[in-house]
């Protein structure tokens, strides 16, 4: 199956169109932190956006979720709009059905509180529960299900360990029953031996639930195993999208090449012999008309105007030989 | 453990023990090792396992309820478990055994000039004169690849950005010339394109100056870039140790099969990665036997009655498992650790490029 067709077959789930937000740090002074971003979210996809810090990766996610105001360009969910004025009902039928997995378990989760309160706030925001009886047991369902017993319930957060208490956000997460998540760098604070099992742990409840991911990452190594597709973002500006294989074996924009590069492999012998691409924007030939994140090959975008295309054809074509 | 080389710092049944409330924790469980000059020697393991704990045995900086309990640790012909005088440290912590943290941001004061911070140094450790000690700055800032060091010698920290603020990190440490540098996970709150220009310049430094790098951090793949010799830890013990070759294609210990599976680089697309199970042992209480054993998928009877000694795969390579006692069964290595080159080669165009371009 061709790149193309998996794509018309699948329903889009969220759909973010021209975005941009800005932040008004005094009156003159105007920040775009993310400029006419576009792309689409399949159901059932892990969609991973990867950047450096700053390149404003986490303000496309806190815009979806509402946490920031967008400035242009439309947010789509199932459908509907999401961004700019809601009524209530709608803002709280977002929040429910989109859930984010933080970071930083540590800080993310109230430590005054049990676990069994962390779990299940979400229950008693949105009355999700017929009564005690079946609070108690979506709340052990849930800690079960991400590997955890129940008699972790009355402890603390301060009681676990970085890997636990991100079980604990995931488990708080998918008792909501949400059809999509936004995972911000969930595995960056974990220890090596410790990722692979949150990872196993998202990857089995994508299988079971049919539950969409955006993946937010700094590091591309790990989005390549996780990921089907990748937006590669630089000075909050989409840079290119592929199929993550796709991408990996051909890159185009120099940025992701220099991303890719970068990424250290643990492999001495490739590693020793790598040569290393610094990414300067400045040194780049501009010239030519405003580019555009425009489709190169079925599914790969690529943020170009007519010249460079011509350019990044010509890389395919060497490319594709190999 | 290797002989007749250039050693320039040696461990011997190093020790140490926090206290901890009331309790004892013991960090660093009887750790000999050797350290080769001019080498880069690279400590691996998981937050917890001692590798900051042992490095910092070396410049005196345990934390307050932290002491070396047990063991000697060699350096010029002295031993510096015995320092216990605060101003004999200062012959060595800095002037000839410096640290790179982690974090650039804590690691420089917010309200001096970053020149004033590097002259700092040599004026208090190379007794030179405030125009001497500039010219010095200036020339090191330059060095450590800042643009118009001039101009920026009389800024604030806030005024670069991490990378720089890194990279006048490194310029303080190597202000005395030291002869041994340590650098704690020094790109860990950097980005990857960051991190790879200051691995770079590390690199370039040590062979120009040809200080030892002693290089701790969690990251395989910057391992791979750096080490010459890779030190593997766990629960506050070494337990496999060998040339970086020796540790990424020739490893022998579970621990290490474990850590270097479960990357997600090697991971197979549909398939689930390899997970070590459940967490690390506390080092409150006593560990009986091998730490690793209630992890390790090959444990065997002996691994929970009595702890392993060191076992030699060649001159440069020893790991601390009983599977190399010859009674042991024959075990095979998972297979994504014998495959670790090909599928790296698999993942990336020709040498290791990814999307090679013309």
């Amino acid at each position: 199956m061709s790149v193309n067709e998996t794509m018309n077959e699948k329903e889009e789930l969220l759909s973010v169109e021209h975005l941009e937000v800005t932040f008004n740090n005094s009156r003159k002074h105007r920040f775009r932190a993310v400029k006419d971003a576009n792309f689409k979210i399949y159901k059932g996809e892990t969609f991973a956006l990867v950047g450096e810090s700053g390149s404003g990766k986490t303000t496309i996610a806190r815009a979806i979720i509402r946490l920031n105001d967008t400035s242009a360009g439309d947010i789509i969910f199932k459908g509907k709009k999401i961004n700019g004025k809601l009524s209530a009902e709608d803002k709280k039928w977002v929040q429910r059905n989109i859930q984010m997995i933080f970071q930083d378990p540590a800080a993310s989760l109230n430590e005054r509180a049990t676990i069994d309160y962390c779990v299940s706030e979400g229950l008693y925001n949105f009355n999700l529960f017929k009564d005690e009886a079946d609070r108690e047991a979506k709340v052990d369902r849930a800690l079960n299900e991400v590997g955890l017993l129940p008699e972790h319930k009355s402890r603390y957060p301060h009681e676990f360990s970085g890997g636990q208490r991100q079980r604990v956000g995931i488990a708080r997460a998918m008792i909501m029953e949400p059809e999509f998540i936004i995972a911000d760098e969930p595995i960056s604070a974990l220890d090596v031996s410790i990722r692979a099992q949150v990872l196993n742990l998202m990857n089995k409840f994508k299988e079971e639930r049919g539950l969409t991911y955006m993946f937010i990452a700094h590091d591309l190594s790990v989005v390549r195993y996780f990921a089907d597709r990748i937006a590669v973002i630089h000075n909050g500006r989409i840079v290119e999208v592929a199929p993550s294989d796709v991408l990996f074996k051909y890159p185009l924009h120099p940025y992701t090449h220099s991303l890719l590069q970068a990424v250290p492999m643990p492999d001495p012998q490739i590693e020793k012999a790598k040569e290393l691409v610094i990414y300067d924007e400045s040194k780049r030939d501009l010239s030519g008309p405003k580019p555009l994140l425009q489709e190169i090959r079925p599914g790969h975008f690529v943020f170009m105007n007519d010249r460079e295309r011509a350019e990044y054809e010509k890389v395919l074509e060497h490319l594709e030989q190999q | 453990m290797s002989e007749n080389r250039n050693i320039i710092l040696s461990v011997r049944n190093l020790e140490v023990k926090f206290k901890v409330r009331d309790r004892v924790l013991t960090a660093i469980r009887n750790i000999s090792m050797d350290f080769e000059e001019g080498k880069v020697v690279a400590i691996v393991g998981e937050s917890g396992s001692g590798k900051s704990v042992f490095t910092k045995t070396f410049t005196g900086m345990l934390e307050i309820n932290g002491e070396v309990s047990q063991g000697e640790i060699w350096f010029e012909g002295q031993d510096l478990a015995k320092i216990t005088n605060p101003a004999e440290w200062e012959k060595i912590r800095g002037k000839k055994i410096a640290t790179v943290f982690q974090d650039p941001m804590t690691s420089l004061n917010p309200v001096k000039t970053i020149g004033d911070q590097i002259s700092e140094v040599i004026i208090k450790h190379q007794g030179k004169s405030k125009g001497e000690a500039k010219q010095m700055a200036i020339d090191l800032m330059a060095k450590v690849g800042i643009h118009n060091p001039e101009l920026r010698f009389d800024e604030y920290p806030f005024m670069y950005s991490g990378g720089m603020r890194q990279r006048i990190v490194i310029a303080i440490a190597l202000a005395c010339r030291p002869k041994i540098l340590i650098c704690d996970e020094p790109t860990t709150a950097l980005d990857v394109t960051i991190q790879a220009q200051i691995i770079r310049l590390i690199k370039d430094l040590a062979q120009e100056y040809g200080f030892t790098t002693i290089y701790i951090t969690h990251d395989l793949g910057v391992v791979a870039n750096v080490a010459d010799t890779v030190a593997v830890m766990y629960a506050g013990q070494i337990i496999e140790y060998g040339s970086v070759d020796e540790i990424f294609y020739d490893s022998r210990h579970p621990y290490t099969w474990g850590l270097m599976s479960s990357l997600p680089q090697l991971g197979e697309k549909g398939e689930e990665l390899f997970a070590i199970r459940g967490t690390p042992p506390s080092l409150f209480e006593e560990i009986k036997g091998d730490a690793f054993a209630p992890r390790n998928n090959y444990a065997m009877k002996i691994d929970y009655e009595e702890e392993p000694p060191f076992f030699k795969v060649s001159d440069t390579h020893y790991a601390k498992t009983w599977l190399l006692d010859p009674r042991a069964p024959h075990v095979e290595p998972p297979a994504a650790v014998q495959e670790l080159h090909a599928r790296m080669l698999a993942l990336t165009a020709k040498g290791g490029t990814y999307g090679e371009r013309e």
